[in-house]
């Protein structure tokens, strides 16, 4: 909790191609021994990147849940309990106990997906000091 | 009128809230002094401070609120002397204040037990945000923590230290049990082993001698001789009231601190008033901010030559600690004897609960809730409005159990002057009037009314009286599906089905606003298939199926998925049985015989899914549906075939009606079967429609299920022709698909249908809507539409391409799946 971190320069990871992630889905990306799950809210002409794993029971499923909104702010139910949690943020909307989710920031240039990683420090950890 | 406020935590703000909303502008002037830096700010939600709201999140009113208000507010100016006979206040900034009035709302203190040690750094109280800040620093250094005191605030204080990531955390209480004064003893070690669980350490009757360390705490030392060590430590002992201040002035404070105050709040000098924890009212202080506020309004309505009194104040409280549901009301510790008590406990879900009723079993006088306090709201109002209990009054706590009784009269039974939001103090009534007044959704009560906008606790009762005022106006009220589309699932069917539209996009435009959800999404991507049967992964509508749906296959623990295809009536020959066994083998799945006839084959890694499909599809099979909310499966006995008692021969009627509706998608799963006799082997009359064979034709049931609430089906028409049963079952399905709720059965569908099963009969049989070509016809087009989608799936190599684990690693399973052996096969790790 300290505030002393450096912001160390975002490393930009080629997820995959935009038409490989279904319209307003997501899909599952591996980056090293870590799974991102990434969304493309076309609806909305936006991108998201979270944790794959659904912090409720540990599954890797967030990928396969629907996303959607609540009072304008983008979301996604996890498949297995209907879990939601903000793609924004990645806090829990339904419940308040619940763990948040990492959020990475995503980029798009000439139809090619990037995720974006700070060395060795997620976005969460810099954003909540 | 000159008036000054003293303090500025949550109840002088609500004074000042309410004095303002009572007189007109220019008739007074408020001066407030707050010792804290900042305004007042909302001390019942603090540990909110820790999951990521800012302390200006939490502020009652911003700054601005007091200055638009002619309010005068100094802050961290605490007040130092009251002169009385000049009718002046000097504070500590030397300012000098005069009054006609004076309102004490000093509040408490933290109660710090006099332990040798308590100076050493690394020891905190848990009261102001500036205690949060310093915790906040420390935690960053701290691996084990501890908190002092096993009350409502003090585990208060340990959740918010595995917030901070000090998750090695210990409750030390002194009493024999944790909340010793809301919660009784079962309830306390429900709720302890449920905490326990979380990973919190707790000590009961453990009393601490001293803290040890130099400068800093190193370790905390036990009157029984034992010690443990820790690096940070959090006193929540309890409070005492701020009444140095009033005692110096000479007004009559009690032995064990607080300010003696009358039922008008008036201290012994009646132009001086207490409110909130610093005021003592018949020998009680009320820690509760409720309370707190009713003496604020008690306060305003004096002031304003009005009669009001305070009259005590229920203590019944609710609240989440750190995720387990807590709530106590009434009274919860009646003596036995001037009780009867029912007490429902479930260790392994942790659940606790305990009411206590009137001698006479009429009245319910108080109870304690650990696990669920969904029943809350109801069991306080029936508490406190005196509600004449049911006649078996353990029906309240544990739902009515067979027999046709209602359970209980719900919000309809409340007098209207119940008060149903206790922190605002607003009644049924003035609820009611608002909703008569136009205002008819949750939002709009809380705005004009306040009710729901402290605690929230009362939300839900809220939205109950809504819809019964509603009603009870004969209003319609629309069971809208979410907040992107304001129709019923039936109006959103009409709509649809009058447009012809073919994709959740395209309804979302058309139909509704925003971006949707994981609601809306299922409903209408159902709404769809049921009115088209159109491959449901293609025009976008993929991402719009619920999981299942949208792969094809059940989601199971572990993240693998379960294959079941169709084998309809049951009946499968020895090829096809060695074929799923090969499948089985090769995929490396757990088989199972499922409820329904059927073979479960688990286990299957997504990117299994579509080659597992096309060796089945090869032999024969196709999708069971047994993802989706369609048509299941139909059961089927032997019949007459092989049985000697058998009239007819179900198992090929079974398969006729299987093939016929197989795909049909509905609100929710539909599930049949067929018996041969009356010895109803097939258990026709616990399905969503079911036949029994007589000797002049076929009976037809409809509107049973297993699962939670079993429910038998019921006679719809007797002595059918095959032909007939068929054409009764088209229009039975149509209309049910047509009308139902979203995740509504056809048991539940019947048991709200206005009119029931004569109403149901008279459509079906009689025509009386004049829908039933259509209905017939409706069906028809759906049966001839019909393709496996698993087929489709397979034969795509587009959709194909879906049904990987890793984007860009195609070729590899997701590598967190793990299973274990049991009995020869495998099975899922444990959560």
């Amino acid at each position: 909790m300290s505030s002393t971190t450096t912001l160390t320069e975002v490393h930009w990871f080629f997820a995959c191609k935009t038409d490989d992630v279904p319209l307003n889905g997501g899909v599952c990306v591996k980056y090293k021994e870590e799974q991102i799950a990434l969304f493309h809210f076309s609806r909305r002409e936006e991108w998201y990147a979270t944790q794959n794993m659904c912090p409720h029971k540990h599954q890797m499923a967030l990928s396969r849940g629907m996303i959607g909104t609540q009072n304008g702010e983008p979301k996604v139910a996890c498949p297995f309990h209907k879990k939601t949690f903000s793609l924004e943020d990645g806090r829990c909307l339904s419940d308040e106990a619940e763990c948040s989710l990492k959020t990475y920031p995503v980029k798009v240039e000439e139809n090619r997906v990037y995720i974006g990683f700070y060395g060795g420090f997620d976005k969460l950890s810099l954003t909540t000091v | 009128m000159k008036v000054v406020v003293i303090g500025n935590g949550m109840v002088g703000y609500k004074f000042c809230e309410k004095l303002v909303a009572k007189f007109e502008p220019g008739t007074y002037s408020l001066t407030v002094f707050g010792e804290e830096p900042r305004p007042a700010y909302d001390r019942v939600h603090l540990s909110e401070f820790f999951s990521g709201k800012s302390a200006d999140d939490l502020l009652m009113a911003p700054a601005n609120w007091y200055a638009d208000n002619n309010i005068i507010l100094h802050t961290s100016d605490p007040v130092k002397e009251i002169n009385r006979e000049q009718k002046t206040i000097l504070s500590h900034k030397g300012l000098t204040v005069e009054y006609d009035y004076l309102v004490l709302a000093t509040g408490s203190a933290a109660f710090v037990p006099p332990i040798p040690g308590v100076d050493k750094q690394g020891v905190f109280l848990y009261r102001t945000i500036e205690d949060l800040e310093m915790m906040t620093a420390h935690a960053s250094k701290a691996k084990r923590g501890a908190v002092i005191g096993g009350g409502l605030l003090g585990l208060e204080a340990a959740k918010a230290m595995i917030d901070l990531g000090v998750t090695d955390t210990h409750v030390i209480e002194f009493a024999p049990r944790l909340m010793p004064r809301q919660i009784d003893d079962s309830g306390s070690k429900i709720l302890q082993s449920k905490l326990e669980t979380l990973g919190l350490t707790i000590f009961t009757n453990k009393n601490t001698s001293c803290i040890t360390g130099d400068e800093s705490i190193t370790g905390m030392q036990f009157s029984d001789g034992t010690s443990i060590d820790v690096d940070m430590l959090v006193i929540s002992a309890g409070i005492k009231p701020r009444d140095e201040l009033a005692k110096a002035a000479g007004l009559e404070t009690g032995p064990r601190g607080g300010i003696v105050v009358n039922e008008k709040m008036q201290t012994t000098d009646e132009t001086i008033f207490a409110i909130g924890e610093c005021a003592l009212f018949n020998g009680m202080i009320y820690g509760l901010v409720a309370p707190g506020y009713e003496m604020a309004d008690v306060v305003v309505a004096t002031l304003s030559a009005a009669e009001k009194a305070f009259a005590g104040f229920d203590m019944s409280t609710k609240l989440k600690l750190i995720g387990v549901d807590v709530a106590s009301f009434g009274d919860p510790f009646v003596p036995a004897a001037d009780c009867r008590t029912v007490v429902f406990e479930d260790t392994m879900k942790g659940v606790y609960k305990r009411i206590n009723i009137s001698t006479d079993g009429k009245y319910l006088l108080g109870g304690v809730l650990i696990g669920d306090a969904a029943a809350y709201n109801m069991l306080l109002q029936t508490t406190k409005n005196k509600v004449a209990l049911p006649e078996n009054p353990e029906d309240i706590l544990l739902g009515s159990r067979g027999g046709d009784a209602p359970q209980g009269a719900g919000v309809a039974g409340l007098p209207a002057d119940a008060v149903i939001c206790s922190c605002e103090g607003i009644t049924k009534g003035a609820i009611c009037s608002a909703v008569e007044a136009g205002n008819e959704t949750l939002d709009s009560i809380k705005k004009c009314t306040k009710a729901a906008t402290c605690c929230g606790g009362c939300a839900p009762m809220v939205k109950d009286i809504i819809t019964y005022t509603l009603k009870s106006q004969g209003k319609y009220i629309r069971n809208v599906v979410c907040e992107h589309f304001n129709y019923s699932r039936q109006e959103l069917y009409y709509l649809i089905k009058i447009k012809k539209i073919k994709s959740y996009d395209d309804v979302l435009d058309e139909l509704g606003h925003g971006d949707g959800c994981e609601v809306c999404k299922p409903v209408v991507a159902s709404i769809l298939a049921s009115l088209w049967n159109e491959m449901i992964l293609v025009k976008g509508n993929d991402t719009a199926q619920d999981s299942n749906d949208r792969y094809l296959a059940n989601i199971q623990k572990g993240g693998t998925y379960s294959v079941v295809p169709r084998i309809p009536g049951g009946e499968i020959t020895p090829e096809k049985l060695i074929v799923i066994g090969e499948v089985a083998k090769k995929y490396n799945l757990y088989t199972k015989i499922t409820g329904g006839q059927r073979i479960d084959l688990f286990g299957a890694h997504v990117s299994d899914l579509p080659a597992i499909w096309e060796e089945l599809i090869a032999a024969g099979f196709e999708s069971g549906h047994a993802y989706g909310k369609a048509l299941r499966t139909v059961k089927s006995c032997v019949g007459s075939t092989w049985c000697r008692f058998g009239l007819h021969d179900s198992v090929s009627f079974a398969i006729q009606i299987e093939e016929r509706y197989r795909g049909l998608r509905a609100p929710h799963k539909i599930k049949s079967a067929v018996s041969g006799c009356i010895r109803e082997c097939a258990e026709a009359q616990s399905k969503d429609f079911g036949i029994i064979a007589t000797e002049r034709g076929w009976n037809l049931y409809v509107g049973g299920n297993g699962g939670s609430k079993p429910q038998h089906a019921i006679l719809l028409a007797a002595d059918l022709d095959s032909e007939t049963c068929i054409k009764y079952i088209d229009r039975f399905l149509m209309f049910y698909i047509k009308t139902a709720d979203p995740l509504t059965r056809t048991a539940t569908w019947l048991n709200k249908l206005e009119g029931g099963m004569d109403y149901l009969r008279n459509v079906v049989i009689n025509d009386s809507l004049g829908i039933n070509a259509e209905l017939e016809a409706e069906m028809q087009s759906l049966v001839d539409n019909y393709k496996c989608e698993w087929k489709e799936v397979v034969d795509n190599p587009e959709l194909r391409k879906r049904f990987n684990h890793f984007v860009n690693a195609p070729e590899e399973k997701d590598p967190s799946i793990q299973f274990e052996m049991m009995r020869d096969q495998k099975k899922a790790a444990g959560w």
